[in-house]
């Protein structure tokens, strides 16, 4: 079909539209990676002694490990010494209103369509931007502050409330958990925190905004997500990057803890920049992110949009400790030209009465791979455990190549597992269907792909749910109307 | 000891067999066929026997159990240890078939019956095949199971001697099928056993196989078998493996088959004793329009470990794969299924299914399913299921409460679960004297 060919083409050659540079002056570290940098980082925070002890240890743990393979994605070799491990937006003093922000800076946010100014704010969504690896500005503190939420940066949690971090950080991805997180535990500069007190249903979204803006840097934040027992937070994520030839290194560590009856939902739209149609630069996506339900009937539910990044390798996890506790993972992931994904989840039954729901949609296009890769794991004790997995592929073109690697362990004779998966391209019938009915070919993809994605896309809290479907769009352009 | 240093010590073992394996074969050493067993000797002591860390056998620690000094005494081979008596009983009752017995991997004239009138057919043993017909049998030999993969097959292959040999002309359609007893004699210790099948089936011919490995005795032995299948156009071909070891028996069997255009196979692979076994089944579907179906069954109990390895790579358009694979899981058994369907860039068309459905009967046993998914083309359908669970309650409760008993319920229950695989079984005498063996331990 040479509309098809057509579609395909004008699909490959989209670009990334939030591609562009701020010019915003920013304070960096030298190139590469060693026990002075790290030093370094830790006095540009001014952190505590525990802080910096905890970073070494990392580190030096780091150093004893070798980069994974095991992921189905290929990859120039990183250079670990030829990456600046901070880069801050250079401000003197902490703005102590809007108006001290650096104008060019609100701009950056404003192009990105998140307005920092609260007075302007209809849609009540917290947000804590975070550039070049530093937060920048945390709007609606205050409100927060009033029902006990703590809603900050991570160096200022580290500064004002150094016994919740000393007691949470690590205790879900420890810091010799993978190559990855380890490196991110020894520099990471920055990131987002969130408490919610007990019994606390926190009004409005909470979100962080994450851009790469300066050149070779790599973008190293930490989240520290808890929640007190018989809470509830929803918290969304975004990320963008200019367009550079070079490919950049983004690690990131997330970590959720839930108490009793506790539920977070944790939304991503990761939109970083996938490198151009010839597979040329990119963000490289190496995240860790893992959830504990570390008290009965707590639930953790992972929702994610994954249409950017030249390579993404994650794996939201569950671990589900306490008994009835719930996980969840609902997953779109996009791939185009020479993008490669290699992403799931593990959901970990060790409690009683355990339920988890798996649900991924990947779409590959171009030359793109796109893998699933994840693992059910029912403990011996995990009594009644339950688990639903259904991972769909849909491919577009010949040239690229969709991929399921479901890991399943059961050592308990009354859990239910169930797994399916299915990989197919669009119907020539379902096609016809539209045709036949006068709607054209290109909204007839454009249907049949957002039809495939809804299950997904309706975990979304609404403001998301647009700019999620938004960037479906956008990665498809062509072939989605 | 650590594991690793564990299987480098084995590998030096299998290694400094072979050197008295290549003396005793006194001179027959210069052949082309002795060239290839060096080959996969080397490639066996480059890739090494498995460790946790491989992740082909990661949920299999087969290294371990290899940790019993099993020899590979050609000296003794070809003298057969078990007498005719004894074999006889273990002989499937009514079964017209063409029978074949190995002892210890070693084909046995006198207790093997073959008698065959049909033309265009050839049943004997490898070994004299080979010399009888170095080049056709060369022509297949170790061409489709790779020994630079896996180190088992490599192993096998180096120390390859004797099997079945089974060859079909073209548009024949053989008139029974073609049984082969693997015997291991356990009553002396130790046997490294390591049979070798080669089956080519003719163009628009059709024929069976059966293989069924038992063990005689308690010692504990090692089965290595390979068995390459190559299926001409139109073939046909029905391949039922039987697997009825003792408790110290391991087991790795590699099936290896080859297929072109329109042709058929079918294969049911079920597992009843044995310590622990590990099955590959590896299906290439080089031509259009072939088609493989895979149905397998495992029942295990006490200390058992199945692992069922498939892979089905589809090379080219039109072509389908079918596979179904049962268990049920008892005692502190443990079960594994690792599925891979592979689709090549340019195989458009290809319909390919798979599913693995499991019962956990109790607290200790356990399940590791893999079904993997690797899809290089777009025009496909595809799909996977996995599974697991225990009985259903309410099926329970309604056979229960028409007066069945709680043992005959489950019974029933799984009975009926297993039958999907059992029905695959053509034969009917066969298909009865499993029927007989799954019942006998249902009942237990």
């Amino acid at each position: 079909m040479s509309k098809d060919t057509e579609i395909l083409e004008e699909l490959n050659s989209s670009e990334y539209k939030y591609g562009f540079e701020s010019n915003i002056e920013a304070e960096s570290a030298p190139k590469g990676l060693d026990e002075n940098i790290i030093r370094f980082i830790s006095r540009k925070k001014n952190e505590p002694q525990w802080m910096l002890e905890w970073r070494l240890k990392a580190y030096r743990h780091w150093l004893t490990l070798e980069e994974p393979t095991w992921p189905n994605v290929k990859y120039p070799k990183i250079d670990y010494q030829n990456i600046i491990y901070y880069s801050a937006p250079k401000q003197k003093v902490s703005p102590k209103s809007l108006d001290e922000v650096d104008p060019e800076l609100r701009e950056t946010f404003e192009k990105l369509g998140i307005s920092l100014d609260e007075q302007k704010r209809l849609t009540g969504v917290a947000v804590d931007a975070v550039m070049d690896s530093v937060s920048v500005a945390t709007t609606f503190k205050d409100k927060l502050a009033k029902l006990g939420i703590i809603f900050c940066s991570f160096s200022e949690a580290v500064q004002e409330h150094p016994e919740l971090v000393k007691k949470y950080i690590g205790s879900v991805v420890p810091v010799n958990d993978n190559y990855f997180s380890a490196l991110n535990s020894a520099v990471f500069s920055d990131g987002s925190f969130c408490y919610i007190p007990k019994g606390v249903k926190c009004p409005m979204e909470l979100s962080t905004y994450f851009r790469i803006n300066a050149a070779n840097t790599g973008q190293f934040e930490r989240t520290l997500i808890i929640a007190e027992a018989g809470s509830y937070v929803s918290y969304l994520e975004g990320c963008t990057a200019p367009m550079r030839d070079e490919n950049q290194l983004h690690a990131a560590v997330v970590e959720i803890y839930a108490a009793e009856n506790a539920e977070v939902k944790y939304s991503t739209v990761q939109n970083w920049y996938p490198g151009d149609k010839d597979g040329k630069g990119g963000i490289y996506n190496f995240v860790t992110k893992r959830g504990i339900c570390a008290g009965d009937h707590a639930k953790i539910s992972w929702t994610q949009v994954e249409t950017g990044s030249a390579v993404t390798w994650k794996y939201p996890s569950c671990i589900l400790k306490g008994d009835y506790s719930v996980g969840e993972f609902y997953s779109v992931a996009v791939t185009n030209n020479w993008q490669q994904a290699d992403t799931g989840t593990k959901m970990i039954h060790l409690g009683k009465n355990t339920r988890s729901r798996i649900v991924s949609k990947g779409v590959s296009a171009g030359h793109s791979q796109n893998s699933y890769r994840g693992l059910v794991k029912v403990n011996k004790r995990a009594r009644n455990a339950r688990n639903y997995s259904q991972c769909d592929s849909l491919l577009m073109g010949d040239k690229c190549g969709a991929h399921t690697f479901p890991y399943i362990e059961t050592a308990n004779p009354s859990a239910q597992i169930e797994h399916e998966a299915t990989t197919s391209k669009i119907g020539e019938d379902q096609i016809f269907y539209c045709l036949q009915r006068g709607i054209d070919e290109e909204s007839a993809v454009a249907l049949i792909v957002n039809g495939y994605c809804k299950e997904v896309l309706n975990q979304l809290p609404m403001e998301f749910a647009v700019e999620a479907q938004k960037l479906l769009a956008l990665t498809l352009e062509g072939s989605v109307g | 000891m650590s594991l690793t240093s564990n299987s480098i010590d084995l590998k030096q073992g299998f290694i400094r067999q072979f050197e008295l394996f290549e003396k005793a074969l006194n001179g027959k050493s210069l052949t082309d066929f002795h060239q290839t067993r060096k080959k996969a000797l080397k490639a066996f002591e480059g890739l090494g026997l498995p460790d946790r860390k491989t992740e082909n056998y990661k949920y299999t620690p087969i290294t371990r159990s290899l940790n019993k000094k099993f020899r590979f005494d050609y000296e003794s081979l070809g003298k057969p240890t078990i007498s005719k008596e004894v074999v006889d009983k273990l002989l499937i009752k009514d079964l017209d078939a063409y029978n074949i017995v190995l002892i210890n991997g070693q084909y046995s004239k006198e207790l093997s019956s073959v008698d065959i009138e049909l033309s265009g057919l050839e049943i004997r043993d490898f070994k004299s095949a080979y010399e009888a017909q170095p080049d056709l049998v060369g022509t297949y030999f170790a061409k489709y199971a790779n020994f630079n993969e896996d180190p088992f097959t490599a192993l096998n292959t180096a120390f390859s001697l004797d099997g079945t040999f089974m060859k079909v002309a073209d548009n024949v359609v053989v008139d029974k099928p073609v049984m082969v007893y693997a015997i291991a004699d356990a009553n002396a210790a130790n046997w490294a056993v390591q049979p070798r099948n080669l089956v080519i089936v003719g163009k628009n011919s059709q024929a069976s196989i059966i293989e069924n490995y038992i063990s005689l005795g308690n010692e504990p032995t090692f089965t290595n078998a390979v068995s390459e299948i190559v299926l001409d156009e139109n073939a046909y071909f029905d391949y039922y493996k039987l697997e009825m070891q003792g408790e110290n028996a391991y087991h790795v069997g590699n099936t290896q088959v080859y297929q072109v255009r329109s042709s058929t196979f079918n294969a049911t692979t079920i597992s009843l004793t044995g310590s622990l076994i590990r099955n590959n089944l590896n299906v290439v579907l080089d031509d259009e329009h072939c088609e493989a179906n895979m149905n397998g069954l495992y029942l295990l109990d006490d200390h058992q470990h199945v692992d069922n390895q498939t892979v089905v790579d589809h090379k080219k358009p039109n072509s389908l794969s079918n596979e179904l694979y049962k268990g049920i899981l008892g005692g502190s058994s443990t079960g594994v299924f690792n599925g891979r369907i592979y689709v090549r860039p340019n195989a458009q068309k290809t319909n390919a299914f798979q599913s693995n459905k499991n019962i956990l009967l109790t607290d200790e046993a356990s399940i590791n399913a893999k079904p993997q998914l690797e899809i290089w083309a777009d025009d496909v359908k595809c799909s996977h299921g996995a599974t697991t669970g225990q009985l259903d309650e309410e099926q329970l409760f309604y056979l229960r409460s028409r007066g069945i008993g709680q043992q005959e319920a489950r019974s029933l229950l799984l009975y009926a679960f297993a039958m999907d695989a059992l029905e695959k079984v053509k034969i009917d005498v066969l298909r009865e004297y499993i029927d007989h063996h799954i019942n006998t331990r249902l009942n237990k």
